[in-house]
């Protein structure tokens, strides 16, 4: 619980409780990847301890009432790893565990890309650079309608190529956002390469702060560092606050871990063998 | 030949229109783009400073703040000049706006070559080709000032994404005061049975000079008015085509995609007639608004001609 902000699902976790979750969701991502035969590991591996932080500590929320006007809203803008995002929404209880195994199915509503058809999903997704500029929109909604709920929206850092972020950022200061909060994955590998090899984006705390953001840097595996961020987000608020998560892409998996092979591929018969016994 | 009605503002009105709802839905949100002087919305901004937000001319940004108002419960009205507002955020518009089909209103001014001297990188002459290509779009190209009055209280009116295409220049009002706005059902604005001239926008009243020309050849064209583009009222299109056996399609637009398409499509699905398009043929250039649309061949000599050579056609 932050800020005296219970979620409404209720239950507090302990940190090892998380851990455990967390080590849980990750065999859920790759049996989801895996049973579809295609989707985003890497990505989804490296987002998932922000998640299970923000869904499970952090936000309030109502899976039964996923439209509950007062709900702290989650904007995945990096919306390819989908799969850490359903596994965790099922697991904060928005849809049965079983429907994961219907992902990127004909019929299902567990979409490739995040979509609002699936419950507890606020924006579709796809195109990269979006997501902030709507969460922007979910904050100024909040301040219109005199709500104090919270705006959380997650980036890639390849994503930080795209030039929409930067017009957001810098709107998002303009415009006093300061129930906005921006995670951005740092896991240092983009679809194709490592981003220091496709474009530069350090220093990117200064580039933050110089678009008039406040700015936290945490290893984005750490649990109790990253809820003392989230916890830190949440006070003395007079700018939008960018949490740049340091992160491992692929965590968990010994051969996907730090690897561009995996940002967008399913894993073999033998790999996902090998995936799941390495998280038992 | 040529009739002299009373010249508008479209733009103008969009502005003062919106002031008039602003009671009436205490939802909508006006953004802009750092033309809100010349979209009129600085009129918003001056009275309701605490619902509106400007951000500058990021226009991929203003969509997608947009769509964030929208999916929770604003109504936002989104403005700039067509061609920043269609084809700078496309993608936005695209993957938020209509695959979220979203309640948001993307208003946009200076569509065209009435926007004259600003230069072909000014003239918006593909917004209703991309526009029209996205599935959750109402499109809206409104023949006069009394349309676009009704055309915006419409839009704020219905749920989704809407389309409203105005002009910088203020154009001939062919509409009286108490004419009855109808979305998705066009308008016959002239009784014929010898061609069916199918108009949007400017061009309704450019449609209704030819029409004029073509009576006094003995010639009795139908002028409707497509203000609708989508979903477009195929009733009223294979009822031209059926009754008066050719059509001409006029529009201030690029041929591709427009409503020439648009027509040519449901007349050949259902009704097959001589079909002529009066259209845009390619980027124009600078000059004044008047200049161009004689150059382009937007008048009514040229659509009386289309007209001609369409019933010349019939077997």
């Amino acid at each position: 619980m932050i800020g005296g902000r219970a979620p409404a699902s209720g239950q507090t976790y302990s940190v090892p409780e998380l851990q455990a979750m967390a080590k849980e969701l990750r065999r859920d991502i790759i049996q989801t990847i895996y049973t579809a035969g295609s989707g985003h590991p890497g990505g989804s591996l490296s987002e998932l301890e922000i998640l299970v932080s923000l869904y499970f500590r952090v936000m309030r929320y109502d899976p039964e009432n996923p439209a509950w006007p007062d709900r702290d809203r989650f904007v995945l803008s990096k919306g390819h790893a989908s799969p850490g995002f359903y596994a965790v929404l099922s697991r904060a209880g928005y849809f049965p565990r079983e429907e994961l195994a219907t992902y990127r199915q004909l019929n299902s509503r567990i979409q490739g890309h995040a979509h609002p058809m699936t419950p507890g999903v606020e924006m579709n997704s796809g195109s990269l650079g979006m997501g902030l500029s709507f969460a922007l929109g979910c904050a100024l909604a909040a301040r219109l309608d005199k709500k104090d709920y919270m705006v959380y929206a997650l980036l890639g850092d390849g994503e930080c190529d795209e030039g929409e972020i930067w017009e957001a950022a810098m709107s998002a200061a303009h415009h006093k956002a300061t129930n906005l909060v921006a995670i951005v994955d740092r896991n240092r590998i983009q679809n194709d390469r490592f981003t220091d090899d496709v474009m530069t984006l350090d220093p990117l705390d200064r580039k933050w702060r110089d678009f008039g953001w406040r700015v936290f840097e945490t290893d984005g595996h750490d649990l109790p560092a990253l809820l003392e961020t989230f916890e830190k987000a949440q006070r003395r608020r007079t700018k939008p606050t960018v949490i740049i998560a340091h992160t491992v892409k692929g965590k968990g998996v010994s051969f996907m871990e730090n690897n561009p092979g995996f940002h967008g591929r399913a894993p073999n018969a033998d790999e996902f063998q090998k995936a799941m016994e390495e998280l038992a | 030949m040529v009739a002299q009605r009373r010249m508008a503002s479209t733009r103008q009105t969009y502005g003062e229109t919106l002031l008039e709802m602003a009671d009436s839905f205490p939802d909508i949100v006006v953004l802009g783009g750092d033309l809100n002087v010349s979209v009129f919305t600085h009129l918003w901004r001056d009275k309701y400073p605490e619902r509106f937000f400007d951000f500058g001319p990021a226009e991929q940004n203003l969509v997608g703040v947009g769509a964030g108002l929208a999916a929770n419960g604003k109504i936002p009205f989104v403005s700039t000049f067509s061609v920043f507002g269609v084809g700078r955020p496309f993608d936005q518009l695209r993957v938020l706006v209509s695959q979220g089909n979203l309640n948001m209103k993307l208003v946009c001014t200076h569509a065209g070559i009435l926007t004259g001297e600003d230069g072909m990188s000014a003239h918006g002459i593909e917004d209703l080709s991309l526009i029209c290509s996205l599935p959750a779009f109402t499109v809206v190209s409104p023949a006069d000032s009394v349309e676009t009055v009704q055309a915006i209280k419409t839009a704020a009116s219905v749920d989704g994404p809407f389309y409203i295409r105005l002009s910088r220049a203020a154009t001939p009002v062919v509409h009286e005061d108490d004419y009855q706005f109808k979305l998705g059902k066009a308008e016959e604005i002239r009784e014929g049975s010898d061609v069916t001239i199918f108009a949007t926008g400017v061009m309704v009243s450019v449609s209704l000079d030819a029409a004029d020309m073509l009576a006094s050849q003995g010639v009795a064209a139908r002028v409707v008015n497509i203000h609708t583009l989508k979903p477009v009222d195929e009733e009223a299109i294979i009822a031209g085509a059926r009754e008066t056996g050719a059509v001409v399609s006029a529009e201030e637009h690029y041929f591709h995609g427009g409503l020439g398409s648009i027509v040519a499509q449901v007349v050949g699905q259902n009704h097959p007639v001589p079909v002529e398009m009066v259209a845009l043929q390619g980027y124009s250039e600078s000059a004044r608004a008047e200049e161009l649309m004689v150059k382009c061949g937007l008048t009514p000599e040229k659509v009386r001609d289309a007209a001609l050579k369409a019933v010349a056609r019939k077997k």
